[in-house]
């Protein structure tokens, strides 16, 4: 049996095979119990560099990678900029030449425009991975969405899980479509019309319109955070008008059939997408997921600073010539 | 793939008596049971300390601390060898501080998973005495590395393969030695 790799770059969770997206879960368990020790690093990484690059606005995953990057042992270098002031492209390859020109190791890129990370990896040699670009991607989120289910579920195949909310502009929404259907769960989407993209039935998910039958299908809700902004650009009326029609409320939770897990990728809207009692509720698995986000990027980061897969098989023949 | 023979160093009975005789004189050198910690490396390591463990309190009437470690995060060979497919627990259930730290492992070649266990045990405490038993020392160090006790010493070469075989994962229990074969 050969060990699937992940090859140079995570760009995304479409061009992963049910397999890889399985090593990087399997890979996440140990790394749980490294954050639960008095001292919470290993040396695996030590001496490598990672800059994380940040073109947009985040908290959450930047920290979490960081986190990851550290209990690694790796050295880490924060790079902000802010969109507004940057020539996307021009300035991306001059970004790359200049960390290659450093010599670094591993790059986290966060960008506002779809295929920015790509971008990058064909012009670095230094590994990639996408910490969300545009519309496009949020491989990390959707692997600790998927670790977070596996743990409170068992297994992801067969599960019903409906992603709910703004489909159109969601990243995390597409990464999880592309994940959760490969290891065999089946998906769907609820959401306005007006949030929702052309032709998603092409991705093989189901579209409840009204969020009482997403909730009646339901195994799983992964509840996305309606972006503010979309108001004002007249997506929805309203944000009460949102939560009425498709608010995940405990009284909705209630009339279910069987008990829902609910996860949020963060940050919420209490009184929005969510009711407050159920995002402190039993069925919320929300910190759990922040809690599975740093083991999921130690292990997407150690699978990939490896880096040499090829290598792997002959090492272990040698290694059956005895252990210690 | 060519032709390899294979002999059998340990049978069964062989490798009972190898760890009757380790656990006994485990006992021996860490003056008794009580501040003794068995701690087995990932894979087979930990299932020949769980016997020793099981041997030890069958005769001293009294449970022995077992734990196991995977040290795949303090190899020193990621850029060479690259990842491991699967990291095995690491679970480690008392405080090592002031404990007799006994480290189990099936084969001891190179010295390199014991230099890494030296180093992960660091991390999780500061233990007033470390010692190591393998059931089998292959020879071939790397490092100025020793075992305290050992079952079992054979000068196997580079080509040669020491297998250690537990019924836990094997079905079987056998120490073999597989010459001129490339797998």
């Amino acid at each position: 049996m050969t060990t699937p790799s992940l090859g140079k770059d995570l760009l995304g969770l479409e061009p992963l095979s049910r397999e890889q997206i399985e090593l990087i879960l399997d890979t996440a368990e140990p790394f749980k119990e490294v954050s639960e020790r008095a001292i919470k690093k290993v040396p695996a990484l030590r001496g490598k560099t990672i800059v994380n690059l940040f073109f947009e606005a985040s908290t959450r995953t930047r920290i979490s990678f960081e986190f990851a990057e550290k209990r690694l042992s790796a050295d880490t270098v924060n790079v902000v900029a802010q969109g507004s002031s940057v020539q996307k492209g021009e300035n991306l390859v001059d970004t790359a030449r200049n960390l290659e020109a450093m010599r670094i190791d591993m790059v986290v890129v966060r960008h506002p425009s779809s295929g920015a990370p790509k971008f990058l990896a064909e012009r670095i040699r230094s590994n990639v991975i996408n910490g969300g670009d545009g519309t496009h991607e949020h491989p990390t989120q959707a692997l600790l969405d998927m670790l977070t289910i596996r743990d409170r579920c068992g297994v992801i195949e067969g599960l019903k899980v409906c992603i709910c909310g703004d489909i159109a502009h969601s990243r995390v929404a597409r990464s999880n479509i592309w994940g959760l259907t490969k290891l065999g769960a089946e998906v769907a989407v609820c959401g306005p019309q007006s949030l929702m993209p052309g032709s998603i039935e092409e991705l093989g998910v189901t579209v409840f319109r009204r969020i009482e039958e997403a909730i009646e299908w339901a195994n799983v809700l992964n509840v996305l955070r309606l972006q503010l902004e979309r108001m004002k650009a007249g997506y929805i009326p309203s944000l009460r008008e949102y939560y009425r029609v498709f608010g995940v409320t405990l009284e909705r939770l209630e009339r279910a059939p069987r008990d829902l897990v609910i996860l949020h990728p963060g940050p919420m809207n209490r009184g929005v997408e969510i009711d407050s009692r159920v995002a402190d509720g039993p069925h919320s698995v929300i910190l759990h997921q922040v809690t599975n986000g740093v083991a999921v990027r130690m292990a997407v980061l150690y699978l990939l600073a490896g880096g040499r897969p090829e290598l792997a098989e002959s090492a272990k023949a040698s290694e059956r010539g005895g252990g210690a | 793939m060519s032709a390899s023979s294979r002999t059998t160093l340990l049978d069964a009975s062989g490798v009972r008596d190898a760890l009757d005789r380790l656990s006994r004189r485990i006992v021996e050198l860490a003056g008794g049971t009580d501040e003794l910690v068995l701690v087995g490396i990932q894979r087979r390591g930990s299932d020949l300390a769980e016997r020793i463990a099981g041997l030890i309190e069958a005769r001293e009437g009294r449970p022995i601390p077992l734990g196991v470690m995977d040290i795949t995060l303090y190899r020193d060979d990621l850029q060479t060898i690259g990842p491991r497919p699967v990291i095995g627990e690491t679970r480690l259930p008392v405080e090592l501080d002031h404990k007799w730290v006994m480290i189990v492992d099936d084969v001891l070649y190179t010295g390199r998973t014991v230099r890494a266990a030296l180093d992960q045990l660091a991390d999780f405490g500061r233990p007033a005495r470390i010692g190591l038993t393998v059931l089998v020392d292959r020879g071939g160090r790397e490092l100025p590395i020793q075992a305290d006790l050992t079952g079992l010493s054979v000068d196997a070469t580079p080509a040669d393969r020491v297998e250690v075989l537990v019924s836990e994962v094997d079905g079987r229990d056998a120490v073999e030695l597989v010459q001129g074969g490339t797998k």
